[in-house]
């Protein structure tokens, strides 16, 4: 909004949509989540792409992958996208819900947003911890 | 005259958007799709995490993975190709600008699925 320097301060009002006036309500924390998990998840479609192409040179491809993916950046990178996936799945159920008329309800939208926070938390963390408890590469 | 629209823009019931509600349409159908082979994706990584190159070969040569692998792969690119169209529309503003991101993303998009896909058909046929 540009400045009228004729109007006196007290009534230069904020405009929509507010973002640094009130407290961010779950519901629109979610929101922004689910995009921004998005568009994390289309960059990790490069890294499934690389990783592809890593299997399909053999055994030098495989490790080149590994070489950088099992540095802690990488597995960083890794849980990022662990997350970011289950995040966006179970919010895109929820949008899908939506969509079909449930849950829509103020209070109901405000307790399922926290639900899938914790969920997508406790489901990234049990992935990861799995793996490491020996609990994955059960397709060997 | 009581309305703007042509005869033949009311009939094609497009909208301002000039796509009708096929946008929002495909963004549901994909995510519909993405609900099993995330699943299927999800169950795949975890089984071949710790393993050896032979055995995720072994894995992604068998034609029913391959076929997942190349879903989960068309699924997700058009899926990130809707959602990334509604960023650049969010807030990019300049006709400018919005031409050359939308053409970056779908460049991008088809090279990274065409990778993709042509190592899975190189994976099985090895």
């Amino acid at each position: 909004m540009a400045e009228n320097p004729q109007r006196p301060m007290s009534t230069v009002r904020p405009l929509s949509p507010h973002l640094t006036i009130y407290r961010w309500p779950v519901t629109m924390m979610t929101s922004i989540t689910h995009r921004v998990t998005g568009m994390g998840l289309s960059i990790g479609a490069i890294i499934l792409a690389w990783w592809l192409v890593c299997i399909s040179n053999g055994p030098e491809g495989w490790q080149s992958f590994h070489a950088i993916m099992d540095t802690p950046a990488g597995l960083l990178v890794l849980f990022g996208l662990t997350w970011a996936l289950i995040y966006h799945f179970f919010n895109g159920v929820r949008h899908l819900a939506w969509d079909l008329g449930y849950g829509f309800d103020k209070h109901d939208a405000e307790r399922n947003s926290v639900i899938i926070l914790a969920l997508s938390v406790i489901g990234a963390v049990a992935v990861f911890a799995s793996v490491w408890t020996g609990h994955g590469g059960y397709l060997q | 005259m009581s309305t703007a629209q042509t005869p033949l823009h009311k009939v094609q019931g497009m909208g301002s958007s000039h796509s009708g509600t096929g946008h929002f349409w495909h963004e549901r159908v994909t995510s519909v799709a993405l609900i099993p082979l995330s699943l299927w994706f999800l169950y795949a990584m975890l089984g071949l995490a710790g393993t050896s190159e032979v055995t995720a070969l072994q894995f992604l040569a068998h034609p029913w993975n391959a076929l997942l692998m190349g879903g989960f792969v068309c699924f997700s690119l058009w899926h990130a190709y809707l959602g990334l169209q509604v960023v650049v529309d969010d807030y990019v503003h300049t006709a400018g600008a919005k031409i050359f991101l939308m053409l970056l993303i779908r460049f991008s998009i088809i090279a990274t699925g065409a990778t993709c896909l042509f190592a899975i058909v190189r994976i099985a046929a090895l």
